[in-house]
């Protein structure tokens, strides 16, 4: 597949097209992926690895029909050349010839091409941070004037996905991510805080407004208090809250729950779906047009598992309500599991929204609200521990506060903690407006899109003190 | 070491042209320093459900990647059209990176003297390149294997799955080194799972076999014993359906390599990269509890604890000749006789602390692809066996009441490796020195330093497995990197066990 390196670069659409006339399968999907990427890390008040990247991915997917069903073979790589698809494109076909027939199998999604279909990828580089990068060289020298120690990175990526099918389909959508993140310390690093969040562009990230929250938040640590492992009444902010509700969605997938294997499994066989799972009021959905947490609207699958198909490429993705007024209506669905399960069609979209009917004011209202009890700030290496209860652990990270009669009065130890994200849930007493926000945890690499409500749990499950500072 | 030889459809890309024409430009544009990576990783995964094979996917990584210190400072660029214009372009484009970060760079970056190596080649110890076997016959095993645990009426469902990975790097730098490399790993993978008919409880059973730096021989000559294991775990799987929950307390414990492999990677071998001790990983993976003013003084456990970093065993996961800086490897000590004597660092840091091992880096840079810059990795991090002829029945004889875990599977740890948590495939009580069946819902809680501090005795070379993982992530933007573990079986005294429905709240 890289015989003829040297060829100029051709088109995504060009390498679409030339996918689909290569191929001898009997039906065949191309997916082109222009990637760019622009960096900045830093440590100790200084820029470490910085970088921009550039890729062109294209998979594959070659059908053939058989004895017994269709078979698919899928096949990626790097490619800029027409010379380059040809390869991935035989290596496919013979992997579909090679196969057996297919569980998933199902008739290929038709259509025709959108409008922006013959649009160019939409870059993006290192001036993304031409309004950022010197407000930062700024903040360092704050931050170090003030005996701050910054810690962070910012990242801008551009997706520009084409999807083109022998059926018709011939899809784009451009995907910008981006994010910022920065841990504060105090000149003895003895204590630490930290402030991220997600943008689509970098207008609306400030550096010195990220470095003055941290500065605000190691000021709250002037009072620090030992406090032993229990069950306290504790504050998650939005981004802790974003943490554990992507694990509750990933842990989702329909086809285990039919199996016996997840918490939305039914005990006796089958799913928990119309089952009260969540408090009233509560509702947890993604939905690709959500203002602001817009996401790619066509399911796009380089391989069949549990939770995606490769027979659904360019399935349209609309609102899916997974948890509705705190009844579960819908898990993660392929057309094959949605037939295993008989429910509808409701693959994975890529954000995720929690609201809760009547949760008003912020963080700070809740804190104004809480007679003793802790603040956290976010959390850290969270696991499952346990598949049927849904059980994690994790830890508490960069700012647990003590709050008094609705007040901070200082900074607490940190914990490790056991909880199930669904359990909680049914537990919270309280619960702010959505906003956006940022998982700690999932957002930078995997996650980044996700708007919830800041939560107030009355006994939340501090299982054991962590010396980390 | 290997009868492979390098592939060569690699060794006819223009790794050697596009490399001349980006350290050219480079060097053109005044750098200090500038090295060129070319790699190409080619990536195959096979997923089986319940003798049906559900997924099967290959995908190949081609590019390639510059990275100058220019103005005191790191720039760094990739690209992926493979043509000469385009290299020096990528050379380019580091350059405006790192006067972008220049500005904001208050340390300037030097790297450490290394030798030049003039186009030395290496690949790793292996006999069959699994991209060379049919795809269908590995998923064929793997339906089979599936097929195979399904037949005991203990198992409702049953997956197997199979990750390959065939990497090559060409580096070159302004220095004159020019490397070329090659190597292949594996993962093969079964679970089996069933559900109580009584009581409803879900639990599952997986191979305990670890990730290895070798080729498809490790399916056939009998390294591992496939058969043995795949008959065995339906039946440990139905004896823990059965199983009653742990009581909650403090127990001895003695560890298997295929669980004590995952404690040594997350509380000795993250917290010893000195990057972390340095600060430079606080954002995202977190620091270290091991700080670089605690060398040669921190107890880190007992007197029987002795750890090497090594990138050089043959068959692991982080084994390479020269690293990602053009660095030869080697072994080294990290902790001696209980102390902690040494770290993993690369050649900025090798720079920044010359006092350690001689002022060279010993060799833990790494990229996991073409399109991410190189960074502190961690090499095969293990804890030696003891010397003198130690079973694992000799050190379960030692316990009067305690646990025998066998098997990783949860794990967490907080951000300075203090606190961490982990659970396991399998824990069999022990009772006056024997086995006494299965209890489950079981998770050991410590804190590092307590943890290793408590180890009584190791096992001795007859019970030392190299384990190890696929994907330990790390840094900003993430990266994966495959790195193994050796241990011998070991013996724990007074450590936490908790009851996970316990802390669930639904018992």
């Amino acid at each position: 597949m890289t015989s003829t390196h040297g060829v100029p670069a051709a088109t995504p659409q060009s390498l679409v097209e030339h996918a689909l006339a290569t191929s001898v399968a009997d039906d065949c999907i191309a997916l082109v992926r222009d990637r760019t990427q622009a960096n900045l890390r830093w440590a100790n008040n200084t820029l470490t690895t910085n970088g921009v990247m550039h890729g062109v991915d294209v998979t594959v997917i070659s059908f053939v029909h058989q004895a017994g069903g269709t078979s698919s073979g899928s096949v990626s790589g790097s490619a800029t050349t027409q010379a380059q698809v040809s390869a991935l494109v035989h290596a496919a076909d013979a992997a579909a010839r090679a196969g057996s027939p297919a569980e998933d199998a199902a008739d290929l999604v038709t259509g025709d091409a959108t409008a922006d279909w013959d649009d160019a990828p939409e870059p993006t580089d290192i001036h993304v941070f031409d309004t950022f990068a010197p407000a930062l060289g700024e903040a360092f020298g704050r931050a170090g004037a003030a005996g701050r120690v910054l810690y962070g990175f910012v990242s801008h990526e551009h997706v520009t996905t084409y999807l083109g099918s022998t059926t018709g389909l011939r899809l784009r959508h451009v995907q910008p991510t981006g994010h910022y993140g920065c841990t504060g310390k105090n000149a003895a690093l003895t204590d630490s805080a930290w402030v991220g969040g997600a943008t689509r562009d970098f207008t609306d990230v400030d550096a010195l407004a990220m470095d003055a929250t941290l500065a605000q938040r190691l000021a709250w640590s002037a009072r620090q208090v030992d406090l032993p492992a229990g069950r306290y009444d504790t504050i998650l902010p939005p981004s802790a809250v974003a943490d554990l509700m992507i694990d509750a969605y990933w842990y989702a997938g329909a086809r285990t729950a039919h199996e016996g294997q997840s918490v939305y499994s039914r005990r006796g066989g089958g799913t928990r779906i119309g089952e009260q799972v969540a408090r009233p009021g509560v509702h947890l959905f993604s939905d690709p047009a959500h203002p602001g947490l817009e996401a790619t609207p066509f399911v796009t699958a380089s391989t069949s598992d549990n939770e995606q198909s490769v027979f659904d490429n360019g399935l349209e993705l609309r609102r899916h309500d997974w948890i509705a007024d705190g009844t579960l209506t819908s898990l993660l669905q392929t057309r094959h599991s949605a037939g295993l399960t008989d429910q509808p069609v409701t693959p994975y979209v890529d954000n995720l929204v929690l609201e809760v009917d009547g949760g008003t004011g912020s963080v700070e209202d809740l804190v104004a609200g809480t007679e003793r009890g802790l603040l956290l700030t976010c959390l850290w290496y969270i696991r499952e521990v346990d598949p049927q209860s849904l059980l994690l652990t994790g830890l508490t990270r960069d700012g647990v506060y003590l709050v008094e009669d609705g007040e901070i009065t200082g900074s607490v130890n940190n914990f490790r903690w056991n909880e199930s994200p669904v359990d909680l849930l049914n537990r919270f007493t309280h619960a702010g407006r959505s906003v956006p926000s940022f998982s700690r945890e999932w957002g930078d690499d995997y996650f980044s899109r996700t708007a919830t409500p800041a939560l107030r749990v009355p006994d939340f499950n501090m299982s054991s003190v962590s010396q980390a500072r | 070491m290997t009868g492979a030889a390098l592939d060569p459809t690699f060794t006819a890309l223009p790794h050697r042209s596009l490399g001349d024409a980006a350290l050219e430009r480079a060097r053109a544009l005044g750098v200090s320093h500038a090295d060129f990576r070319f790699e190409r990783v080619r990536y195959q995964h096979l997923g089986v459900r319940d003798g049906v094979l559900q997924g099967a996917a290959d995908s190949e990584d081609v590019g390639f990647a510059v990275r100058v210190i220019h103005r005191g400072a790191w720039g760094f660029a990739s690209g992926v059209v493979l043509t000469p214009d385009e290299a020096a372009a990528v050379a380019e484009r580091a350059v405006e990176v790192a006067l972008v970060a220049a500005e904001m760079t208050t340390s300037p970056v030097e790297i450490a003297d290394e030798p030049t190596y003039d186009d030395v080649t290496w690949v790793s110890a292996y006999e069959v390149d699994p991209f060379s076997v049919p795809t269908s016959d590995k998923a064929a095993l793997l339906i089979d294997w599936s097929e195979r645990l399904r037949r005991h009426p203990a198992v409702q469902h049953a997956t197997a799955s199979l990750q390959q990975v065939h990497e090559n790097k060409y580096y070159a730098d302004l220095s004159g080194t020019r490397t070329t490399q090659q190597r292949v790993r594996l993962q093969p993978h079964f679970e089996a799972m069933g559900t109580d008919e009584e009581s409803g409880v879900f639990d599952s059973m997986s191979s305990i076999a670890p990730p290895v730096g070798r080729g498809w021989e490790y399916l056939t000559d009998g390294g591992h014993d496939w058969d043995a294991e795949l008959a065995e775990a339906p039946e440990l799987l139905a004896e823990k359906l059965r199983a009653p929950g742990v009581e909650a307390g403090s127990y001895d414990l003695v560890i298997h390599p295929s669980n004590l492999w995952l404690t040594i990677h997350e509380s000795i071998g993250h917290a010893t990269e000195l990057d972390r001790a340095l600060g430079y990983e606080a954002n995202y993976a977190g620091t270290s509890f091991a700080t670089y003013d605690k060398l040669g003084t921190l107890q880190y456990g007992s007197p029987v604890m002795n750890v090497t970093g090594d990138r050089t065993v043959e068959h692991g996961l982080a084994t390479v000749g020269y690293d990602d800086e053009g660095v030869a490897t080697r072994e080294w000590d990290i902790v001696r006789d209980g102390v902690l004597v040494g770290y993993q660092l690369d050649r900025s840091m090798g720079r920044m602390k010359p006092e350690l091992h001689d002022g060279r880096s010993n060799g833990c840079a790494y990229a996991d692809s073409p399109g991410h810059i190189p960074i502190q990795r961690m090499a095969n991090v293990s804890l030696q066996p003891s010397p003198d002829d130690v079973s694992t029945e000799d050190l379960i004889g030692r316990v009067e009441r305690g646990l025998y875990v066998v098997g990783d599977k949860s794990w967490s740890i907080d951000m300075q490796r203090f606190n961490f948590q982990f659970t396991g495939q399998r824990f069999f009580r022990i009772e006056d020195g024997q086995l006494a069946g299965q209890v489950r819902d079981v998770a050991y809680q410590a804190t590092t330093t307590d943890f290793w501090g408590s180890m009584e005795a190791v096992g001795g070379r007859d019970t030392w497995v190299l384990g190890g993982a696929f994907n330990c992530g790390k840094a900003q933007p993430g990266q994966v990197a495959a790195v193994s573990h050796g241990c011998p079986t070991s013996l724990f005294r007074g450590v936490r066990i908790l009851n996970t429905t316990d802390e669930a709240g639904t018992r």
